[in-house]
């Protein structure tokens, strides 16, 4: 969607998307670019939506949780209409309390994107830049390996020697 | 955690950017990748009037060859360019290999090479490593009363840039625009380390170092530097001497790894105590220098 | 005992909730913002201990965008101590001074980050803004920070009105120590410690009110464990009928227990929705969260162990201190937890234990993941080791033996538990458990495999440590579950949800009572407008409680399914089947009739419903246990310690469980993940730094360090089952059992690795971050230099 308007300077911008957008999937845990539940999209690459003001991204395209999967409001949300990540960390139990998942989504979207056939050890590199306090990452780091291996479609995913 | 108001600029090119730094009547802080500033900004620990957005800004972007076959890299470029750029790669491995150590990949992809050194954090990682590979910074300003054209620039050995713990040459109207690395030469080998916490924390310590053999083996040239190896980004001047002349054997790098740990000037912080700093300094030297000296030699 | 028997017990089903989570749709408080909410900021104090002499906040009350500045002397009869959450248990000789805080500091500050004054603005920004406009004139007073100081005579007072700074004292013994200690071989005596962490859910506390002057109620959406007991209290205070108080906590992003608490952000922010006749909003930031929201695990500990030369535990002493911040409104959970856990699987045929609370001027401490638990399995574990070594044996042999056997359930510890019952142990598997554990980890051939890797320059080691835990305690949870007419059955509990899974696991024993899919059970958790009786969801007992309570509403709702599916069909309940949201004849599916047909019929619009009975397929029950069951496991992992940066790799990590009964083992092992990486937190990287003055020095996620993914290993599981006997399941708590024995298996197989390079290091003190294991380290190296010097040098 395209938004016009203005905004006062200071607003961050996870407050704007969260705020004056309505896109409240987005979420806010440490406000200093820590714990990674704010990463969003910008043209494509994750940044921490809590370091950047609204007004930096005049003429940019962010892409939140929001925008992974088409959810159309009034619908019912199931699982098989998701993109591949969201599947693979339900399948994989990726997830429990879900707070951090969506900035999690957001960095592995644009990880596979780059590196469609990671190592396990490769995954855990590329989502060390969130916290989750759930899960212990082990389930986390098994559904990015399975999104890979989906979306790569010919078997040639993840890599899966190197963990138990 | 909200950061407190400011006023607003975001340049559309250089002069704009150096016009707003120019205007001393209003505290003006420039705003590259913002991945420092606005933790402060948000902890209220900094509150700058205005803030000048370098973003928009194209020409602070390039990467280019020099003349003589060095490198030039505008403020702005980010540190994920460091990890992807294929002439980044090929002509400065070493920025390559220290680039995944700072923070996480969503930091790195705003973070700047400029804001970096601009910063001079003596945790961070670029600042050493720019100044083992021999780095100059050029910086711009507006012209002051009295000169001539429109713009005035300086360019400063790296090593003269640091002045203290986040704190630099850079007058409060100047703005480092971009950093220049020398060409490297054959038989140069370069390595990085360091001890983190965690993954992407700040190291415990870090150390950079570069080294060139000549065909007989022997070191022609060493240098190396500290991250958390004193209240500046620092080059080991002494300990890099002692490996000119000779060949890097291990015990030659045993001892200039107990002379950078000797000379290094480490602060102990909730993270490591100054004698734990100290060892570890020693421990990376020995490894980081083992490292280049068998780069240098294939 | 009957197990539940059906399919979805037991079944590794995907869960309910996931869907809204992972499109971003889910509902946490924060995303509640009702038009018009005015939005809060509180100003604390930066200062653990003063007085607050002159608080001046007519700038701020001026400053433009700013609707209300409420200080203490504005609270009236809101200006009272908060709850005492927990009294401690009726034990001799106890000593306890219940002390809680007050909403909004009215003389004395007693910690950092105490709130002053609370700021309504238009905007989180501009109350921030206006907060800086506050001139708060406090009188600085030494304050209280050392642990090991704080109940000496010269410390100054935290509470001026009591004599010291002493919280509590309790003492607790099972049989005669002295005369075990005279009787044993080897007796060893080992100081310890163990320090502060965080919670440090994700998403931190907030509380979004809304007064509706017309409808007389008030709404509260709030990121807590207990909405239920935190709505009474509010209610209390702010002069309603619970009725016209509702509570929702929906979707809490991650609870840990400090969301348990009773806040008094709780209290503030719905008055000032009343009072200012607007929705009133308070996100808590992470800073303040560092102050603001509870902490755990402070504790110094000198304890001592007695046994036989073949390592039989004779006895155990351990006198301890906790910290209990400056207030106690949890009362004794935690040192009561510390002291009943560390007995853990073994016979330990005589106790002495006392502990006492001290206050400090520290944040508060409450219940976090182990509440406790942790530092009684350290000691006891670690003192085995100690033992170990000191008789020669192997650490998993003088465990095998001293672990009560299966025979010897149920086994009655004797002192007394925080559940007010004496400390028994319904059933466990915990020689089983610990073969297990040594199975899986090739503990047998691990001392090749450490050669292995010494030649190749690298110091590995082993550990493998026991625990129990005690969950699933009273007082009681309930459950209301109804058949729509949509076929769609509903329940709802109190007990609410921040990630274990609820919507799932709960609807799994609803679906084999009732025949239908877990997806076609919808959970409503959290809300008191669909459910107000229960406690909330704290000390592993969801499952247990909640869930067995699910489980008798269920049955009723099965059976009032098969009298009106056995009138419809005419047939004897007793030849029906409930099979796929319908109930049929057995030997004759063509002769059935769905559950929502049957819902109607139960919920007949004319006509008579029979005196006696009730309408609707509906029923409600409540499961209270007489006392707490016991849980156990065996952790086993192997390290990589590199001596010269003093940095630990985990390389593997091995958890073998018993929570009776699984309901579903993808939930229970992500709980298990979950809790092993707390624990790796809390032994490793987790440390609560206060400098002299009393102030936090690393109070962001910068200097705190919580571990990500690369520092968390591959967890390998095992589920053993051996069902609880104290509840139709068959289930126990799992939810804390993984963060519990982490520290002592680390210290374990650290040592284990460095047996070589540095023979007689003792960790004794978690966490052990780096700089603590050089430390340790160069003091054995210096020692072993100066033994070698005194031995072979020159006289």
């Amino acid at each position: 969607m395209a938004w016009s308007g203005e905004v006062e300077p200071r607003l961050l911008l996870s407050d704007f998307l969260r705020s004056e957008v309505g896109l409240t999937g987005t979420h806010v845990g440490c406000e200093h670019g820590v714990c990674g539940a704010c990463t969003v999209q910008l043209d494509g690459e994750p940044v921490r939506a809590c370091l950047m003001f609204a007004v930096q991204i005049d003429g940019h395209e962010v892409t939140t949780v929001e925008g992974l999967a088409e959810t159309p409001p009034g619908e019912a949300i199931s699982v098989e209409g998701l993109h591949p990540i969201q599947q693979a960390l339900h399948e994989a139990h990726g997830l429990q309390c879900g707070f951090c998942t969506p900035g999690i989504l957001m960095t592995a979207e644009a990880f596979l994107r780059e590196n469609p056939a990671p190592s396990r050890e490769e995954i855990r590199e590329a989502v060390s830049g969130h916290l989750c306090r759930c899960t212990g990452y082990h389930n986390i780091v098994e559904g990015v390996a399975l999104a890979a291996e989906r979306l790569a479609g010919d078997g040639a995913g993840a890599d899966e020697g190197d963990e138990p | 955690m909200k950061p407190p108001p400011f006023d607003y600029v975001a340049a559309a090119d250089l002069d704009e950017a150096l016009e707003a730094l120019a205007d001393a009547s209003v505290e003006t802080r420039p705003l590259a990748g913002g991945q420092s500033l606005v933790p402060m900004l948000n902890f209220r620990l900094a509150a700058p009037e205005r803030l000048v957005d370098l973003n928009g800004i194209d020409e602070l972007s390039r990467i280019e060859e020099t003349e003589d076959g060095g490198l030039h890299l505008g403020a702005m470029v980010r540190h994920r360019q460091l990890e992807r750029d294929p002439l980044i790669v090929r002509r400065t491995p070493l920025l390559a290999e220290a680039a995944p150590f700072i923070a996480h990949p969503q930091i790195r992809s705003r973070g700047t090479v400029g804001g970096s050194v601009a910063h001079a954090d003596p945790a961070a990682e670029l600042p050493a490593v720019f100044l083992t590979l021999g780095a100059r910074v050029r910086i711009a300003r507006r012209s002051r009363d009295g000169e001539s054209g429109s713009r005035a620039e300086r360019t400063l050995a790296l090593d003269d840039f640091f002045l203290g713990p986040f704190f630099s040459a850079l007058e409060p109207d100047e703005l480092l625009i971009a950093i220049e690395v020398p060409p490297s030469t054959p038989g140069e080998g370069t390595a990085f380390d360091e001890v983190a916490r965690r993954r992407g924390d700040y190291a415990l310590a870090g150390v950079a170092a570069r080294m060139r053999l000549n065909s007989g083996g022997v070191c022609e040239e060493a240098a190396i530097s500290l991250v958390n190896g004193g209240s500046t980004p620092c080059l080991m001047r002494e300990a890099a001497r002692t490996l000119v002349g000779a060949e890097p054997a291990p015990e030659a790098i045993g001892a200039a790894a107990a002379a950078c740990a000797e000379t290094s000037e480490p602060a102990a912080d909730m993270h490591a105590s100054e004698a734990y700093r100290r060892h570890l300094i020693r421990t990376l030297t020995a490894r980081v220098v083992s490292r280049a000296a068998a780069r240098a030699r294939t | 005992m009957s197990r539940a028997g059906g399919t979805w017990v037991g079944a590794r089903v995907p869960r309910n909730e996931d869907a809204r989570l992972l499109t971003g749709r889910a509902q946490f408080v924060e995303d509640v913002e009702p038009p018009g909410t005015l939005h809060v900021a509180f100003v604390r104090s930066d200062l653990p201990a003063g007085r607050l002499r002159r608080l001046d906040v007519e700038r701020a009350r001026s400053h433009p965008g700013v609707h209300a500045v409420f200080t203490a002397g504005d609270l009236g009869p809101l200006l009272h101590p908060g709850a005492m959450l927990v009294p401690p248990p009726p034990l001799e000789g106890l000593v306890f001074h219940a002390r809680t805080a007050l909403p909004l500091v009215r003389h004395r500050i007693r910690h950092q980050g105490e709130a002053l004054a609370m700021i309504v603005a238009d905007s989180r920004y501009v109350a921030e803004d206006a907060a800086q406009l506050v001139e708060a004139d406090i009188e600085p007073l030494d304050p209280v920070v050392d642990l090991g100081r704080a109940l000496d005579e010269s410390t100054p007072r935290v509470h001026e009105d009591l004599p010291s700074n002493l919280a509590a004292h309790v003492r607790q013994t099972k049989g005669d120590y002295a005369a075990a200690r005279a009787r044993a071989d080897l007796v060893l005596e080992r100081r310890f410690s163990y320090d502060r962490g965080i919670g440090g859910a994700i998403e931190n506390r907030a509380v979004v009110a809304e007064w509706d002057a017309r409808a007389d109620r008030l709404e509260v959406w709030d990121t807590t464990q207990a909405p239920i007991p935190v709505r009474n209290v509010v209610a209390a205070a702010l002069g309603l009928s619970e009725s016209q108080v509702r509570f929702i906590a929906p979707f809490v992003g991650g609870g840990f227990g400090p969301k348990i608490m009773f806040y008094a952000e709780e209290i503030l922010v719905p008055w000032a929705s009343i009072r200012l006749g607007r929705p009133v909003k308070w996100v808590e930031d992470r800073y303040e969260n560092f102050f603001a929201t509870t902490q755990e695990r402070g504790q110094l500990h000198r304890a001592e162990i007695a046994v036989t030369r073949e390592g039989r535990i004779l006895g155990v002493r351990d006198i301890f201190i906790h910290d209990s911040g400056a207030y106690d409104p949890y009362g004794l959970t935690i040192p009561i937890n510390t002291q009943c856990t560390l007995l853990g699987p073994y016979h330990v045929p005589s106790y002495e234990s006392e502990f006492r609370v001290a206050f400090t001027n520290k944040p508060i401490v409450t219940p976090v993941r182990g509440a406790g638990r942790q530092h009684g399995v350290f000691i006891m574990e670690r003192l085995l080791d100690l033992a170990a070594r000191g008789l020669g044996l192997d650490p998993v042999e003088i465990r095998r033996r001293n672990v009560i056997g299966p025979e010897e359930f149920p086994y009655n510890h004797e002192i007394m538990y925080q559940d007010f019952a004496p400390l028994r142990y319904d059933s466990g598997s915990y020689e089983e458990s610990l073969e297990e554990a040594v199975r899986l980890v090739g503990h047998e051939t691990f001392p090749r495999e450490r050669e292995r890797a010494r030649a190749d320059g690298r110091a590995v080691g082993v550990g493998v440590v026991n625990y129990v835990e005690g969950t699933g305690i009273g007082p009681y949870e309930g459950a209301r579950i109804t058949v729509e007419p949509s076929g769609t059955v509903r329940l709802a509990t109190g007990v609410g949800t921040q990630g274990q899974g609820h919507f799932t696991a709960f609807a799994q024993i609803v679906a084999d009572a009732v025949g239908v899919a877990p997806s076609d059970v919808r959970v409503v958790t959290g809300d008191t407008s669909d459910f107000h009786w229960g406690t909330g969801t704290f000390a592993s007992r969801g499952a247990v409680v909640a869930g067995n309570a699910i489980h008798a509403a269920a049955l009723s709702v099965r059976e009032k399914i098969l009298r009106h599916a056995a009138e419809a069909l005419e047939v004897d309940p007793e030849d029906l089947e409930l099979v796929n949201g319908a109930a049929r004849v057995r030997g004759a599916p063509d002769l059935s009739v769905d559950l929502g047909a049957l819902a109607v019929r139960a919920n007949p619009l004319r006509g008579a419903v029979e005196p006696g009975t009730e309408p609707g397929l509906e029923a409600t029950s409540y499961f209270g246990p007489p006392y707490g069951t016991t849980a156990n496991g065996t952790h086993a992992l192997v390290v990589a310690v590199d001596p010269e940066t003093a940095m630990v790799e985990i390389l593997r990590y091995i958890v073998v469980h018993d929570c009776g009964t699984v309901i579903n083992p993808t939930i229970v092992e992500g709980q298990i993940h979950g809790g092993v990486a707390a624990g790796i937190g809390n032994a490793f990287y987790e440390e609560l730094v206060f400098d002299e003055f009393g102030g936090t020095s690393n109070a962001s996620f910068m200097d705190y360090l919580l571990p990500t993914s690369t520092d968390v290993p591959p967890i390998e599981t095992a589920h053993l089952e051996t069902p609880s006997t104290l509840n139709p399941l068959g289930t126990k708590g799992v939810g804390e059992g993984g963060a519990i024995p982490v520290a002592a298996a680390f210290a374990q197989a650290v040592e284990d690795a460095l047996a070589d390079i540095a023979p007689g290091l003792e960790v004794l003190d978690i966490p052990l971050s780096p700089g603590r294991l050089f430390d340790l380290l160069r003091t054995r190296r210096e020692s072993r230099e100066s033994h070698a010097e005194s031995a072979g040098g020159p006289s």
